[in-house]
């Protein structure tokens, strides 16, 4: 059981990195609570699996620190950390069978046969392997191949985290949401940390308390499913949690207006002051799809918009709208009439973020 | 789906069976044919029957040569596999070092027989080979024209020599086969060097070493021309293998008759044991659901 603490740390590949890009991991601090249910999502290249590697001791990283429970643990290779990772395709050892393969890992410590047979038959219970034991490994299924290798982690009892690499890479959709059921249920039974690496973020919010999105090698913001949909930190969660991603639009204040381009915006004084006291040239308003206000016909306050296309999805749609020469989209749900060639637009202000040099700044709302 | 039942579709594998038959039956038959007559000349031939084969199976000389064969083929799979093996292991794995390595590790595969053998003959040779004469200026009387040991010894190192590459090298091809990821996990469960070796590398391994035990053992039962060329089979018969006795008998005494039953016999013992061993494997990888877990 641990506490994963990672402090100052930052990883590059490159023998004499000069800039930030040349950095896999930039200098980040975190930390995973014992116990909790963590996903890491980003898109490919963005540096997860570097972090996964540099928690399991596969890789050191180029400097900072790893601290579990407060111990500095850099130097311990993997085996020296009572760390357990499943990847993305699955490492079954061929010629061993099931049973073999779940009591490897406690083997391998000359752990009593006794003991090992009563954590293996309890593992394997969890994991719907009971049936299974006496089969040679190589013959099972990918999604079985897939929990013997769960099960090397689980089957240990010192483990003090287990870290997933996008483990349901090779499974059959239809097994994914069961396989994800069983992670969650086995979270809850053995409380032990468990870090989740993936770029699906419906897999990262049904398996984590909490996600900690990476982008170019940082963590951008770390907190709940709703946090990232409602407050996202930095435009790319914005864009990249979501679906469709969040409208963003550069803006300057001109005198008493809030321009975007050419196109007057429509926002309280309170957001047009902060856009004003924002000492940056890169500054952005965000809104949700799903939280702009659409009318079919003008309203106070209403900006004018082309309606494009629309895209059914059954429950909502998606509307494809032009304010201006500035692309957006907006969520209406089924009964909401969908508006034919113009529509009229108002951003809630307590929906609306601030975004300067692409992070969130709040707006002072009196 | 709809599996559709025609006969005539046995008509499709002719074509192979003309092949085959042009590749493999009608060369059989043709010692088959002489395995079963005396013939004397284009004209007189009798029919003998299987009276051959009992006289091939009886005679203590090919008995001997038999057993020599299967204590050298053997022998030489006894040394050469784990060698290759453990070659493989530490060839380097990437960079110029891999490239380097490996066109040296190659280099004895592409020299012919005959050459393999006159280079031997020559670095074994007292007066002026480099081998011969170190050992004898060593205080060893090395002399494989002598001594039935030095020129068993010198045939195996000769053949470890020659053949030891090709196991490393199809090896070396199955150990690179082996994603990271199990290295990784192996390292996390936290095994040693011996299990990762035993349960990682080996079982990894094993499709590359079945075809590498199978040439080596068919290549090594027919070897012929390099103990041929370094010690001619002797001193005595001593290194006299069962292709050398069937030269003989087929070309220096033009015995077609026994020679042929001899080829069969020959040929038999070599599929005999290739499929036993083949077997053998494939069983082992089986799945056993009624062994005790």
């Amino acid at each position: 059981m641990a506490e994963i603490t990672l402090k100052s740390l930052a990883h590059t590949y490159l023998p004499d990195p000069q800039s930030p890009e040349d950095y896999a991991i930039r200098e980040m601090n975190h930390v995973w609570h014992q116990g909790g249910a963590y996903a890491l999502l980003g898109p490919s290249g963005c540096g997860k699996s570097t972090l996964l590697n540099i928690i399991s001791g596969l890789l050191e990283p180029s400097s900072g620190e790893v601290l579990f429970d407060g111990e500095m643990v850099n130097s311990l290779p993997p085996e020296a950390r009572n760390i357990a990772q499943v990847f993305q395709f699955p490492v079954i050892y061929d010629t061993m069978t099931v049973y073999d393969n779940l009591a490897f890992p406690l083997r391998n410590v000359r752990t009593p046969e006794a003991r090992v047979h009563e954590r293996v038959m309890e593992v394997a219970d969890v994991l719907e392997l009971t049936g299974q034991l006496k089969r040679k490994a190589k013959n099972l299924t990918a999604d079985e191949k897939q929990k013997v290798s769960m099960g090397r982690g689980l089957v240990r009892d010192d483990v003090s985290a287990i870290l997933f690499d996008e483990p349901l890479t090779v499974i059959d959709p239809q097994l994914k949401w069961k396989l994800r059921r069983k992670l969650k249920e086995i979270h809850q039974r053995f409380a032990i940390t468990m870090v989740y690496v993936t770029h699906d973020q419906l897999e990262a919010s049904t398996f984590a308390d909490k996600i900690a999105v990476m982008y170019e090698g940082q963590v951008v913001q770390f907190g709940t499913p709703r946090e990232l949909f409602e407050t996202p930190n930095h435009t790319f969660v914005g864009y990249f949690i979501g679906s469709p991603g969040m409208n963003f639009f550069e803006v300057t204040t001109q005198g008493d207006a809030v321009m975007s381009g050419d196109v007057t915006l429509t926002v309280s004084d309170s957001v047009r002051a902060a856009i004003g006291k924002a000492r940056s040239h890169n500054v952005k308003l965000g809104i949700r799809p799903e939280f702009v206000e659409v009318h079919d016909k003008p309203v106070v306050g209403g900006m004018e918009v082309v309606v494009d296309h629309a895209q059914d999805l059954g429950t909502y749609s998606i509307l494809y709208l032009m304010l201006g020469d500035m692309p957006l989209k907006a969520r209406i749900e089924e009964d909401q009439v969908t508006p034919k060639g113009k529509a009229w637009l108002r951003f809630p202000d307590e929906r609306i973020g601030l975004y300067v040099d692409e992070f969130r700044v709040e707006i002072d709302h009196e | 789906m709809n599996k559709v039942y025609n006969n005539r579709a046995w008509w499709l594998i002719l074509p192979m069976l003309i092949l085959v038959a042009f590749s493999a039956v009608i060369p059989l038959m043709t010692v088959v044919n002489y395995s079963v007559q005396d013939v004397f000349d284009a004209n007189t031939r009798f029919f003998t029957g299987t009276e051959w084969f009992k006289e091939m199976l009886n005679d203590p000389t090919l008995h001997a040569a038999l057993a020599r064969q299967f204590a050298f083929s053997l022998t030489v799979l006894a040394i050469e596999v784990p060698l290759g093996i453990g070659i493989a292991l530490i060839m380097p794995k990437k960079g110029w070092q891999a490239s380097a390595i490996l066109i040296l590790v190659t280099m004895p595969l592409l020299i012919p027989w005959n050459v393999v053998g006159s280079i031997w003959q020559i670095f074994t040779r007292g007066d002026i080979g480099l081998m011969g004469w170190g050992l004898r200026e060593l205080g060893y009387g090395y002399n494989i024209t002598a001594s039935p040991v030095d020129a068993w010894a010198t045939i195996i190192l000769m053949d470890v020599w020659h053949w030891t590459p090709l196991i490393a090298l199809l090896c070396y091809s199955g150990l690179r086969s082996i994603p990271d990821a199990y290295y990784q996990a192996a390292r996390i469960d936290r095994a040693s060097k011996w299990a990762v070796f035993r349960y990682i590398q080996l079982p990894k391994l094993t499709n590359v070493l079945v075809i590498g035990v199978l040439l080596r053992f068919m290549h090594s039962f027919m070897i012929y021309a390099e103990p041929f060329v370094l010690t001619g089979g002797g001193p005595g018969s001593s290194t006299t293998f069962l292709s050398q006795s069937l030269t003989t008998m087929a070309i220096g005494q033009q015995d077609l008759g026994p020679s042929a039953a001899f080829s069969l016999i020959y040929f038999l013992i070599i599929l005999l044991v290739t499929w036993v061993f083949y077997t053998a494997i494939m069983n082992m990888q089986k799945d056993d659901n009624n062994k005790e877990a």
